[in-house]
């Protein structure tokens, strides 16, 4: 349970703030409703690397890091297909410091040419890092338009290819900015060793002058149902084959994705759960499996993925995999199992209350996602859940229609054969 | 008018509170502490055991031991730990690191009568059934060779094997060493080291009367010593190699650049002033090398240095990955910077920066009564109390130009360094 009070500024910037005087520090936590959904297909990366421009000197602050740094703060973000949240922590004392640079930036940015060049570098960098220089490291860049072909979620959040990230121009992060980066379109909570009266305060002073900008309708192109089984061979220089299947799932508002939710713990939460027990442990099929949501807000991935032991090809291990998820459409889970999931929902959700930045960062993205109030409502809405919604879910999404399926083979394997 | 080019004032950070732990000697020789936080739901308990090593060769047994702790005892299955654990929404997590092997929980307070006499079974009548060992050696094999393939991991292997060569931190599994493993090693190292006399156990959270009166009836007297304690004796380590040593890949977009050696740990008095120079050379986000190799040059996504304590040495390691194309430029920009660092006295406002830094860092640390915990094992296992933080912070807040030069002479040695490169140079 996390109490918070919320207001709202005249230019539509909407704070919450959650007091927690047990700490000695606060955290201001600001959620733009911009993510790599929203970019066009021909300038993909564009969310995230616009990210790393935040941080490259706003109008009259040459320097964010530097200043935070000299009042013991700390800062980061991450940009994902739906949103880019940023985060500072800092001893609370020193609070103003994050107002005066987070307003700042959302004022306008100082547009260097020479932050740009040096960003493009380091996300090109970063793209190398995470996706090219790794084994399978390129998967969400095959699996993603394999399962999707319309929504924006077919490209990741580090963008298609490097060139549309070699290719970013000044002009088109200016245009980014005015039409993602204004108050109606971001939500801040201020978190930790505060208080309302302090935080309302210094929302005026720093906040309230900044212009509102324009509204921004989101009209995105939803994802047709899937009609057919895709399925999809890659060659690579791993040493291991891998399989990856992803099936279409609930959006993130429908009651329905709590439901999978469980099936994915289910099927894989814990040393307990059904994939490793069977087919790690008992019938050793897999050196590692996992189910697992994306936790998209629009049209969701359900992705299964293991790598088979040796031994096992990949039709076999695929055809594994699918005995278990019949067994989920077909026998109705025992409320004793059923209960065990619940029971880690509930037992993550008293972790999340440790942290002041887990707190700040729920807050945000539940008022994004609907409003602040319903996080607390999480777990009586993992509790209602019952045996026959998992058995109707389960036969909604694990069907061969609704799947996209990876090989991933291991080049070298294949030369020993 | 708000004039936005000037920052507030800035307020003086306040110093920490740790909190000291209750402490306890139990009959069979466990000890442990207690950090209270009445008002949280949720139990830690986390039994941490000194590292016994049959031989420092055979240093590989100590974390496949840890990993089969939850495998099987003579009156439960390795199912039966994890429906039971599961059940009760508990989390149960074997850890390893170079000195220390524990086996941590986490409960909802309500549910802590439920899962500790499975720990108590486990630390008394684990026997690592044949069956399960050998679908852990063989899942560890498969997750190796894969990591064999990532170029940052054969880079940190080069450095561990040359550095700590001969020693049990230089002694890193391979395929071979998992397929010579015997479940007898296991079983006499189980008996070794997972006794009460060679066990520290931290409880933190909501630790009311009857939960003291279960841990000491399960942990302090129910369970027997069952066998003479091996004391560690200490390590000697090798000189290291410090030419630049290259391994090719030829398809490599990304060279994976590491370096290191030994350095002094944190029984030394000039660690924490080691700790505050690291940090300023390559330990946070505002370091010099992030600075320059990153935000200036863009030729990473990432690099920064390390100082590490271990119970008989400390290391200093420096690692990044970075393009192919401009690995040659990045290694000299490292070898500039360790010149600056030796020959340049630094400003008064950087070492502001990293101390005011490093200060907020700490309290920021302390987010709940785990990280207590966290902080006094720091300590405790180097000899030392949680004094040590009141000293640690006196020397971060005296650091000044001479004394950031001073340990940069002292330690930091670009040509003691052991140097890898793994892609293309």
């Amino acid at each position: 349970m996390i109490n918070f009070n919320r207001f709202k500024l005249d230019n539509g910037l909407t704070i919450l703030v959650h007091e927690d005087h047990t700490t000695a520090m606060a955290v201001v936590n600001i959620l733009y409703k911009v993510g790599a959904r929203d970019e066009s297909p021909e300038q993909t990366g564009f969310a995230h690397l616009f990210e790393h421009l935040m941080f490259g000197g706003s109008v009259n602050i040459p320097n964010y890091d530097a200043p935070l740094q000299s009042v013991g703060g700390e800062n980061n973000a991450f940009t994902s297909n739906d949103i880019t949240n940023y985060y500072i922590t800092l001893p609370s004392n020193n609070l103003e410091t994050a107002f005066w640079l987070e307003s700042d930036r959302m004022l306008s940015l100082a547009f260097s040419d020479q932050s740009l060049d040096v960003q493009r570098q380091v996300v090109c960098e970063e793209f190398k890092q995470r996706y090219l220089n790794q084994p399978y490291g390129d998967v969400w860049l095959k699996l993603r338009p394999l399962a999707y072909k319309v929504h924006p979620y077919r490209w990741a959040t580090i963008g298609k290819e490097l060139k549309h990230i070699e290719d970013a121009k000044m002009e088109d992060v200016k245009a980014f900015f005015n039409k993602f980066y204004t108050p109606q379109n971001a939500i801040m909570v201020v978190a930790g060793d505060v208080t309302l009266d302090e935080v309302k305060a210094l929302s005026e002073k720093w906040f309230a002058e900044i212009p509102s900008g324009n509204i921004y309708e989101r009209n995105l192109p939803q994802e047709p149902k899937q009609i057919e089984p895709r399925h999809e061979v890659v060659e690579a220089e791993v040493p291991v084959d891998a399989i990856y299947i992803a099936f279409h799932g609930p959006e993130r508002l429908s009651s329905d994705y709590y439901t999978t939710d469980l099936i994915s713990d289910l099927l894989s939460r814990g040393s307990s759960s059904r994939l490793y027990r069977c087919l790690v442990k008992e019938n050793p099929v897999f050196s590692e499996i996992n189910a697992y949501m994306m936790g998209s807000i629009d049209t969701n991935l359900f992705v299964v993925e293991g790598k088979p032991l040796a031994h096992i090809s990949l039709e076999e291990a695929e055809k594994n995999i699918w005995n278990e998820l019949e067994k989920i459409k077909t026998e109705l889970v025992l409320d004793a199992e059923l209960q065990k999931v619940k029971n880690k929902i509930e037992s993550t959700m008293l972790f999340a209350e440790l942290s002041i930045l887990d707190k700040a960062m729920n807050l945000a993205f539940f008022e994004m996602l609907s409003k602040a109030e319903d996080y607390n409502l999480e777990v009586e809405k993992y509790n209602v859940v019952s045996p026959n919604d998992i058995q109707r879910v389960a036969r909604e999404i694990f069907v061969k229609e609704n799947s996209s399926t990876l090989y991933y083979k291991s080049k070298a394997k294949e030369n020993v054969e | 008018m708000l004039n936005r080019s000037v920052a507030p004032a800035f307020k003086a950070i306040k110093n920490v509170n740790l909190v000291e732990p209750e402490k306890y000697v139990h009959p069979n020789g466990l000890k442990s502490f207690i950090f209270q936080a009445p008002e949280l739901d949720l139990i830690k308990l986390e039994f941490t055991f000194d590292n016994i090593l049959l031989k420092e060769e055979l240093a590989i047994l100590n974390p496949v031991l840890s990993s089969m702790l939850k495998e099987g005892t003579h009156t439960l299955t390795s199912k039966e730990i994890a429906d039971t654990i599961d059940f009760y929404g508990a989390f149960l997590m074997p850890e390893y690191s170079f000195d220390h092997s524990s086996l941590t929980v986490y409960t909802m307070h309500k549910y802590v009568g439920n899962v500790l006499p499975i720990l108590a079974d486990i630390l008394q009548n684990s026997v690592v059934p044949q069956e399960e060992l050998d679908t852990h050696i063989r899942n560890n094999k498969q997750s190796l060779q894969i990591s064999l393939q990532k170029n940052d991991v054969l880079a940190r292997r080069f450095f561990y094997n040359e550095v700590f060569k001969g020693t049990r931190y230089g002694t890193l599994p391979t395929e071979d060493t998992y397929d010579s493993i015997q479940r007898e090693e296991i079983l006499e190292l189980y008996k070794k080291q997972i006794q009460p006399a060679n066990c520290n156990l931290f409880v933190a959270g909501n630790v009311d009367e009857s939960l003291k009166k279960m841990i000491g009836e399960m942990f302090g007297q129910n369970w027997q010593n069952s066998t003479d304690l091996v004391k560690v004796t200490s390590l000697n380590f090798d000189s290291y190699s410090t030419k630049l040593f290259v391994e090719e890949k030829a398809d490599a977009l990304q060279s994976a650049v590491r370096f290191g050696g030994l350095t002094i740990n944190r029984r030394h008095v000039d660690f924490p002033a080691l700790q505050f120079v690291n940090t300023l050379f390559g330990g946070f986000f505002g370091s010099r090398l992030m600075k320059n190799i990153r935000e200036d040059k863009g030729y990473t996504y990432s690099i920064g240095s390390f100082v590490g304590n271990l119970r008989h040495t400390g290391f200093m390691t420096l690692a990044s990955e970075v393009g192919v194309d401009v690995t040659q430029q990045t290694l000299e920009e490292i070898k500039k910077e360790f010149e600056v660092l030796r020959q340049e006295k630094t400003s008064v406002e950087e070492i502001d920066l990293v101390r005011n830094y490093m200060q907020g860092t700490l309290l920021g640390s302390l987010e709940s009564i785990f990280s207590h915990v966290d902080k006094f094992k720091a300590v405790y296992f180097s000899g030392l109390d949680i004094n040590y933080y009141t000293y640690y912070s006196d020397v971060i807040k005296n650091m000044n130009p001479d004394s950031v030069q001073d340990m940069a002479i002292r330690y930091f040695d670009y040509d003691k360094l052991f140097k890898v490169v793994v892609g293309k140079i």
